[in-house]
């Protein structure tokens, strides 16, 4: 899509365009290219000089029995909460497209969790789950669950999951009831003329309506699964207990802030923007080109 | 106030030409419309007089100086656009100040003129307003305001009225006419519209496909169009074209009849294709002449309008006064003197028939087995 | 409709808004409450309204050793407010010329831009680091801030707004005189003020909510955001204080999710008519 009237002149778009060009080279062009180029580079024990060492970085990677389990923690955990925060809030979603008293109230006491941070979900969750002071992780031994996520591997992942997805639900409520209230009401009509009536009505009509809305947001939950959960799992568990939460980026970190592994941590790098990429390129190829020229 | 005058002016898109070369000069205070189907360039020639496009070649005077080069702001021109383009954000008073205030004016005389334009328009309770609380019609108003105010050299107007309803585009068009006439101001009005054209302009200018098919008064071109296709294009319903051949100085029509031309081919050969045309409202029920089926009638009230199939299957619409039940078939012939005649190889009038020919009974009906 | 009330979805609607509610309740309960009395498990959920002490003691003393919550949430501010309209400012301005220019190497730049979108912070931490740590603004508010601002989100939702503009409101201002800068303070800008809105929004709770990065760059304490000192706070053994630490969850949240509340009609559209 390209406009008609156009301004004249070549140096005042330049000018326009420089700063972010600038910020884009400096913070994302510069650290991309150093990422490429030290994941094959191989620094010595004592960090005097480092070789060219190609790919072994990430032969090494792979040949690692623990970070191809990263990978399909991050993978079983990206499905988990994808799944749970977008299947509460299509239900919710459809119940808010109603005409019931007192929907705009609704709406907001499910959109503000948006604002909350990732980080802060956790601290909340915490006050809920945590075995001394949490009001359900208290009550749970009460009821004859041994509750402690602090040991308990599987319940530490339980516990990040279901913090992680409950701040995602509040966006992709946004976004399934503005596809629900964007599905034209004659075909909903013409389906009741049809004769299709509530879960069937719903099943053959508006869910493949909304398919377009569903992919968009599968995409976006899973990139904000594995990217944007760093601060809950951080705060919930540190990836602990051993690993049991440690997804792909808690692992980077680890490696490269913690551990200061630069040529591994560069390498896991590259690994997530190629995720990064190939997400986006998806998301393109099934969506339109919505954003691009 | 100011002549225009555009001499060569072209413009190809890539290899691509939508506009042949235009000459034309309008003089001081005259109105001139550009009518045309869509596609045919007539936005493009008042785009590139404002500016807003650059010719491909040709220069463009304004009061004899030339303009071609010179950016919109600089031309004295204000125009009219067709959805009105108000800016959405600022108030009626504002949307006609902006350009003023832009030219450095003083506070006062950015508020005399306004008020008068105002006034002019009908638009002084509404000055407050957002354009999004006013009506169409009012819409229209403050983007003609908005012109004005500039009090430019020239006018441009790009289908202004095309998204009024009906009877307001009939108000409008007379309360543009008006306007014009009180402000003199020499403008271009390009519209798809016939009816527009013919009422409003002082001249008309009929494009077709990049080129000027006529340029002319409107009872002109009405009257004598040039070719075929202002012909049909000019007049509702559209002029009939009966496909005929030059014989011993008259046309031997394939539907059958013959038509006396009284030299108005005079200059075409014999035996040349010809197409003879008649307005619908210029036939007349008669006992011999173009017999045919009556396939559909459009009854509007104090006239009809019959759409015959001839026996050769060319079609003809009759334009007929009252409601009368109508046969299933009918006679007609066209009345006298208003045949226009048209060299079918070119499309073009032809040279003699400078008037619509005076005589046109049919000369023999060769019975078409009617 | 039919006149009867809908059970069904005054009963879900209700458990969905009690389910975000609690958390928060607990916090605002909690921080109320005698922190030895949460320590040992006695978390009442009824807050006891004339003990709102935790508040000032968080925001003036800070929480076990941490700076004051007050100067945290100033640089939380400072953070969200710097990247909201440090994004929008050359987002604006780079959708502008890429829309309604054409200049060398355009559709380069746009690419360029472009591509940051596959580059979240998270993926290019170390290297990210190296460079800041190389300019030298390592424990600085301008490290803080810059790398986030230079996002391609914000350019792409411009430009798709800028594109909707019709093209006679561009030749309506160029015809009453209005040069290229003077159309995009008068006109472009004025126009997408709801759009502007609604993005504002957005990169408010983006910038509030940052974590990881925050964490990289900034190790001096008189940097620590809300959102860093808190899980700080909580990571504290023994001894917690914990009426401060869910006194401090809620000055946390209060900020992003008033501008939610109160904004929700622009950020609502803008967010689903953008980001599709």
């Amino acid at each position: 899509m390209e406009r008609r009237t156009l301004f004249e002149g070549w140096l005042l778009p330049v000018l326009l365009v420089l700063p972010q060009l600038a910020l884009t080279g400096v913070f994302f062009l510069w650290p991309a290219a150093a990422a490429i180029r030290s994941s094959a580079m191989l620094e010595d024990p004592f960090g005097l000089g480092t070789q060219f060492v190609a790919l072994q970085n990430f032969e090494a990677l792979f040949a690692d029995p623990l970070y191809v389990q990263t990978i399909l923690r991050t993978v079983v955990f990206c499905a988990a909460v994808s799944a749970l925060s977008m299947s509460v809030a299509l239900g919710l979603a459809v119940f808010a497209d109603r005409d019931i008293r007192g929907r705009v109230i609704y709406r907001t006491l499910v959109i503000w969790p948006y604002a909350v941070a990732p980080a802060l979900a956790a601290v909340l969750w915490l006050f809920l789950l945590d075995p001394h002071i949490g009001l359900i992780g208290r009550a749970l031994p009460r009821i004859g669950i041994a509750w402690d996520p602090r040991i308990n591997g599987g319940q530490a992942f339980l516990m990040v999951v279901l913090a992680s997805a409950w701040k995602q639900v509040s966006y992709n409520f946004i976004f399934f009831l503005a596809g629900l209230q964007s599905v034209p009401r004659s075909v909903t009509e013409a389906a009741r003329l049809d004769g299709a009536r509530g879960w069937r009505r719903f099943r053959t009509i508006t869910f493949p309506l909304l398919a377009p809305t569903t992919f968009f947001l599968l995409i976006v939950n899973l990139v904000y699964a594995a990217f944007d959960t760093f601060g809950t799992i951080q705060a919930l568990t540190q990836g602990g207990p051993a690993k049991a939460t440690e997804t792909l980026v808690v692992k980077v970190y680890r490696d490269g802030v913690v551990n200061v592994d630069l040529g591994s941590s560069a390498a896991q790098s590259v690994v997530l923007m190629a995720g990064v990429i190939l997400l986006t390129a998806l998301q393109f190829r099934f969506l339109g080109r919505r954003n691009t020229a | 106030m100011a002549t225009l005058r555009l001499s060569g002016v072209r413009k190809s898109f890539g290899p691509t030409q939508v506009l042949q070369p235009i000459d034309l000069s309008l003089e001081d205070g005259e109105l001139l419309v550009i009518v045309g189907a869509s596609g045919c360039g007539k936005s493009t020639l008042l785009r590139m007089v404002a500016g807003l496009e650059r010719p491909s070649a040709g220069r463009i005077l304004l009061d004899g100086t030339d303009i071609t080069d010179r950016d919109p702001a600089a031309r004295d021109i204000a125009m009219v656009f067709q959805n009105y383009a108000l800016y959405p954000h600022m108030s009626v008073f504002d949307n006609m100040a902006y350009g003023l205030r832009i030219r450095g004016l003083s506070r006062t005389e950015i508020a005399r003129r306004v008020d008068e334009t105002a006034g002019l328009l009908g638009l002084q309770a509404l000055l407050q307003r957002k354009p999004r609380q006013l009506s169409g019609g009012q819409r229209q108003r403050v983007a003609m305001g908005r012109a004005i105010v500039r009090e430019p050299k020239l006018f441009l107007f790009d289908e202004p009225l095309s998204n009024l309803d009906a009877a307001l585009r009939v108000q409008m068009r007379g309360e543009i006419k008006r306007l014009q006439r009180r402000l003199g101001v020499t403008s271009l009005y390009v519209t798809h519209d016939q009816t527009e054209a013919m009422t409003l302009g002082d001249r008309l200018l009929v494009l077709h496909e990049g080129r000027m098919a006529q340029l002319d008064a409107p009872m002109t071109v009405f009257a004598e169009p040039a070719d075929t296709y202002v012909a049909r294009f000019i007049g509702a319903p559209a002029m009939n074209l009966l496909p005929a051949v030059l014989a011993g100085g008259a046309a031997r029509t394939q539907a059958g009849p013959v038509l006396a031309l009284d030299g108005a081919a005079a200059g075409l050969p014999e035996g040349a294709k010809l197409l003879i045309g008649v307005r619908p409202e210029h036939f007349a029920p008669a006992p011999n002449g173009f017999a045919g089926t009556v396939e559909l009638v459009e009854r509007l009230g104090s006239e009809s309008v019959a759409h015959l199939r001839l026996a050769d299957g060319t079609p003809l619409a009759v334009r007929l006064a009252g409601a009368a039940e109508m046969p299933e078939t009918l006679t007609v012939a066209p009345m006298p003197g208003h045949l226009h005649v048209f060299d079918a190889e070119t499309g073009k009038r032809a040279a003699a028939s400078r008037r619509a020919a005076p005589a046109a009974l049919p000369l023999e009906a060769t019975g078409t087995g009617v | 409709m039919n006149g009867r009330t809908d059970w069904t979805a005054h009963a879900v609607l209700a458990l969905g808004a009690l389910l975000f509610a609690l958390p928060v309740w607990l916090a605002f309960a909690g921080s109320t409450q005698d922190s030895a009395a949460i320590a040992r498990g006695d978390l009442s959920l009824l807050p006891n309204l004339a003990n709102l002490g935790a508040y000032p003691r968080a925001l003036i003393q800070g929480v076990m050793g941490t700076r004051p919550v007050w100067h945290m949430l100033l640089v939380s501010l400072g953070m969200a407010a710097t990247i909201a309209v440090g994004k929008i400012a050359i987002s604006i301005l780079s959708a502008y010329a890429v829309v309604f220019f054409r200049f060398p190497f355009r559709r380069t730049a746009f690419w360029i831009i472009f591509v940051t979108l596959m580059l979240p912070v998270e993926v290019r931490i170390i290297p990210t680091y190296a460079v800041m740590s190389d300019l030298g603004l390592i424990n600085s508010f301008t490290g803080l801030t810059m790398p986030l601002i230079a996002s391609a989100t914000a350019t792409l939702l411009f430009r798709q707004i800028f594109l909707a503009v019709p093209d006679e409101l561009v030749e309506a201002a160029r015809m009453d005189g209005a040069g290229p800068l003077r159309f995009l303070r008068d006109v472009l800008i004025p126009v997408s003020a709801a759009n502007i809105a609604a993005l504002f929004v957005i990169l408010f709770v983006y910038g509030w909510n940052q974590y990881l990065w925050p964490l990289l760059v900034a190790t001096d304490p008189r940097l620590d955001t809300i959102v860093i000192g808190i899980v700080r706070m909580i990571g504290v053994e023994s001894q917690t204080d914990w009426s401060a630490v869910m006194a401090t969850a809620m000055l946390a949240l209060l900020p992003p999710v008033a501008v939610v509340v109160l904004m929700q009609r622009w950020f609502v559209a803008g967010l689903a008519e953008g980001e599709k």
